[in-house]
């Protein structure tokens, strides 16, 4: 027997995006069903590095950076509780000077922006910080941008959503949609057909998949960053801290873990639902975690992961209104960077929804920006490992292997 | 002549061993690698020099086998690459990657023989994390490796056809053993004895013996308990437990070794690409693997890390394996052999299935314990935290859900000693089959892996 769920926005993709987006629903009073094919928050949301970083950011994401910022600033009002949130500042670690001189710019545009980032040159980022290795030349620190545990966050937003009315549909994949007159009709795995009046695509690594039956694409493309963890150690480091060039990404949490990403990333399969690490890559960011923190050298290292980001070639999510549908938004494939910008993600698409506008500006992620020429970003050849480009017409050699 | 083909083994217990002395005979020179400074793997573990240990005293009955082993081991120098104290920490795109004296290397394989074995499977108890409470099996591991007792008067406790055996190698080295604490029911072992003595008289036999021979030596034997707590303030003091009529009893000891049968080591068969597939009787998840230990291309699975199934089947099942990598890189294998193989393993095997009844694994249990008790020691996550996250809303679907909410099963061990009673202490509290709350997904590194690990570039 197929239930009928009758509901006024349908939201497929339970990670943080989806999750924000029906909480801040419910707040303006729509009904909402979120629906994900397997846990909420298991994928990407649930596994990523847990950095809420805000330096570094491409310029026209800051509104939505600071707007989701101020969302994390209260996460306990919102939430109930703090899923070990917590402003430990993030430094950018130069190990030359042209990595220095690329930080200078990167802290004037966030300074017109409105997000203060302080310049350290190497005698002053060893008194604070003593721990760090020789080769540090200097730095970027910004004392705002902050940490959270991503395995707790995403559940205790849909809680968070369901304290407030909103229907959680887990372990339900939709497999079928269709548009007939002004309804969503969205067929499922289980004996459940849903209708809804709006349907929001959060569907992460596997946003196009549903863009398309809409007639509109991006090209996604699945990867993940190698994710590793020390054993526990005393607590000593304090920041989030990343190398300029990536090829490694380390936070101490409270427990004492450290938790270690590398460049470059590798591919994901979103449809066997795998993100193997390379063992050989496990190795090397090692070593280039022991050149920053030489003294975590007697440490283990006990447990790799990665998982199932989707990236697209400028390096910027898709957000925003369908081209094609009206009722439809889009917000997906984030790269590696979404965790911050949940909640502002989640305030901006309720506004959307109820009031048809928002003041934040979108058109950078507009889906319809793919229909010409892709730029890309220079970040794909020296962040990405060449399986993980497969798809894209871009090598990791640095070159657009296709005209 | 053809290229050489590259075939690993992974592990150098009776498994490990007999597949090594198959792809030998056929002139293969498969590389053996294994963590401990010796071949013989659990069962036949040799001492570490300088320990002499009275190997008769120790092995028994079984001191024919144990031999049996070491000498073809030694025969087989020259022809079979030994690489002992080598940890394989991950298997990833058709090659073993290995730690050795620091250093890291690859090994590209054409074929992977994982002879891993078996660990003790525990369960948490009030107590368990007290010093002077071991792992079953740990407590045999430091007798055989180390000549060390765990403790001068120790209990053994639990549910598990080695817990006798243990007890009477203890007592053969000299210590006092304080009880045999038999969480199974006589009637229990009484209703699975037609299959023990179908598949496996002369084992059944030798079982019996130990139990006999612990009682004509005074020990007390109790069938039927139920455990309920390793008492000590800063080391264990003594047991508690109930008896079948339940009677509550203390024993007086100042160690206690502790263990419910085995769980298998299969986290590289998965890293290769094994399916698991649930096993109602053992109530763990193996590699899914046709009879003669395929799992996966290239791979293979033997011995206890693919069933439970005890040292001969390991040695059998070793050679099975061995045959399979053969036929399958071209080189004939011998049918008739083969077909033998298949028919003792099997029979072997059905034999270790009745022991799983005979010696139940109390499932249960984990529901019935106090909040306040430790079930995942390397993060020290409790009952009631596990408890308190079934109760969210949106709790966790399965047991790798749980561990995201919890940290159970996220330390140094990654979940070998709590990952199967946490999977029982969901189903049992939540009405669910123990088989939905799913496996802890394997992760490399399957064992730490030093951050200063040096690796050719
Ligand atoms: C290893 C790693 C480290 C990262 N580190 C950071 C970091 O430090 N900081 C940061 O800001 N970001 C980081 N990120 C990125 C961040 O995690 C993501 O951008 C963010 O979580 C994306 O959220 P999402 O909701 O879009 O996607 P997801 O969490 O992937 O959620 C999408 C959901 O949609 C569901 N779904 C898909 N198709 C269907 C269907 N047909 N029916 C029903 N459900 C469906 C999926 O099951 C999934 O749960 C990292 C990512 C990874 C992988
Ligand atoms: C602690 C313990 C004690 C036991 N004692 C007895 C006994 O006294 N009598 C009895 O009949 N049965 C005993 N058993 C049961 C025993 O497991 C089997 O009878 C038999 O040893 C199984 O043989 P196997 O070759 O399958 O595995 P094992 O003998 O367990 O050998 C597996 C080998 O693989 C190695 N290994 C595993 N993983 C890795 C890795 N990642 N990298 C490198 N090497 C690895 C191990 O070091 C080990 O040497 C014991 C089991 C355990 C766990």
């Amino acid at each position: 027997m197929t239930t009928r769920l009758r509901t006024e926005v349908a939201i497929i993709g339970g990670g943080l995006m989806g999750s924000w987006t029906a909480y801040f629903l419910r707040r303006r009073g729509l009904s909402v069903a979120l629906i994900d094919k397997g846990e909420i928050g298991a994928q990407s949301s649930g596994v990523n590095f847990g950095n809420l970083r805000l330096q570094g950011r491409h310029p026209g994401q800051i509104p939505l950076a600071l707007r989701a910022d101020a969302v994390w600033d209260r996460i306990v009002e919102h939430l109930g509780e703090a899923c070990e949130f917590e402003r430990g500042g993030h430094l950018y670690l130069a190990f030359d000077e042209a990595q220095m001189a690329k930080l200078g710019h990167m802290a004037e545009d966030m300074f017109r922006c409105g997000v203060p980032v302080k310049l350290l040159g190497a005698a002053g980022l060893r008194a604070r910080w003593p721990w760090l290795g020789a080769g540090v030349a200097g730095a970027s620190w910004s004392a705002r941008d902050a940490t959270a545990n991503p395995r707790l966050v995403t559940p205790a937003v849909a809680r968070a959503a369901r304290r407030l009315g909103a229907e959680i549909l887990s372990g339900t994949r939709v497999s079928a949609f269709a548009k007939d007159g002004e309804r969503f009709r969205l067929a499922t795995d289980r004996d459940l057909e849903i209708e809804s009046d709006a349907l929001v695509n959060t569907a992460g690594a596997w946003g196009p998949q549903i863009a398309t039956v809409f007639g509109e694409s991006a090209p996604v493309f699945a990867a993940g960053p190698p994710q590793f963890v020390t054993e526990p150690l005393p607590y000593f480091i304090g920041p989030s801290v990343q190398a300029a060039d990536g090829r490694v990404i380390f936070r101490q949490v409270r427990r004492g873990n450290v938790v270690v990403a590398g460049y470059p990333r590798g591919a994901s399969d979103p449809v066997a639902n795998r993100a193997p690490v390379d063992p050989a890559r496990t190795l090397a960011a090692m070593q280039s975690l022991v050149e920053a923190v030489p003294r975590l050298a007697g440490t283990s290292v006990i447990r790799v992961w990665s998982g199932i980001e989707g990236y697209l070639p400028d390096m910027l999510p898709v957000i925003g209104v369908s081209r094609t549908t009206r009722g439809l938004l889009h917000a997906f494939g984030f790269c590696g960077h979404g965790f911050q910008l949940g909640p502002g993600v989640g305030l901006t698409l309720a506004e959307l929804l109820v009031d048809g506008g928002t003041s934040i500006p979108l058109s950078d992620f507009d889906i319809g920006r793919f229909a010409g020429e892709v730029a890309h970003d220079e970040r794909l050849s020296r962040e990405f490992d060449s399986a993980s480009l497969a798809a894209t017409g871009w090598s990791a050699a640095g070159k657009a292997t296709l005209p | 002549m053809a290229e050489a083909r590259r075939v690993l083994i992974v592990g150098a217990g009776p498994a490990g061993v007999a597949a090594a002395a198959v792809l030998a005979a056929h002139r293969q020179r498969p590389f053996l690698i294994d963590e401990g400074h010796a071949p013989g793997g659990q069962v036949y573990r040799r001492a570490s020099a300088p320990v002499a240990l009275d190997i008769k005293a120790l092995f028994g009955s079984q001191v024919g086998k144990y031999e049996r082993l070491h000498a073809t081991f030694a025969g087989l120098a020259g022809s079979v690459e030994h690489r002992p104290r080598t940890l394989a920490w991950a298997v990833h795109e058709r090659a073993v990657h290995t730690l050795a004296e620091g250093k890291a290397e690859v090994h590209p394989y054409d074929a992977l023989i994982l002879a891993t074995g078996a660990t003790d499977r525990l369960l948490p108890v009030p107590g368990w994390t007290l010093p002077g409470a071991y792992a079953l099996g740990g407590a045999q591991t430091l007798l055989k490796d180390q000549g060390c007792l765990i403790g001068r008067r120790v209990v053994f406790c639990g549910s598990s056809p080695l817990l006798h055996l243990v007890a009477l190698q203890y007592q053969a080295a000299g210590g006092e053993v304080a009880a045999v604490v038999d969480t199974t029911t006589t009637g229990a072992k009484l209703a699975a004895a037609p299959v023990l003595a179908a598949n496996g008289f002369a084992t059944l036999l030798r079982g019996l013996s130990y139990m006999a021979a612990l009682r004509c030596k005074g020990v007390r034997i109790h069938h039927g308990t139920r455990l309920v707590a390793i008492e000590g303030e800063t080391h264990v003091t003594g047991l508690r437990f109930r008896d079948r009529r339940g009677n509550e009893h203390r024993v007086e000891a100042d160690a206690v070794a502790i263990g419910f049968g085995l769980r298998a080591e299969t986290q590289l068969a998965e890293l290769g690409g094994a399916r698991l597939r649930y096993d109602s009787v053992f109530r763990q998840w193996l590699p899914d693997v046709d009879a003669d230990g395929r799992c996966a291309p290239g791979l293979y699975a033997a011995g206890d890390g693919c069933a439970i199934g005890g040292a001969d089947a390991a040695e059998e099942s070793g050679q099975l394996a061995a045959y399979a990598a053969l036929a399958d890189l071209g080189i004939a294998a011998p049918n008739a052999r083969m077909a033998r193989l298949r028919a003792h393993v099997a029979r072997l095997r059905r034999f270790q299935r009745g022991l799983a009844k005979a010696f139940d694994w109390p499932h249960s249990w984990p529901m019935d314990m106090p909040d306040q008790v430790i079930l995942c020691r390397c993060e020290n996550v409790t009952l009631g935290e596990v408890r308190a996250t079934l109760r969210e809303d949106i709790p966790p679907a399965d047991v790798n859900r749980a561990k995201a909410f919890t940290r159970c099963g996220m330390g140094r061990c990654q979940g070998r000693f709590c990952g199967l009673a946490l999977g029982e202490l969901m189903a049992a509290e939540t009405g669910t089959a123990h088989e939905r709350t799913g496996w802890l997904r394997a992760q490399a590194p399957v064992k730490p892996v030093p951050v200063s690990t040096a690796f050719p570039s």
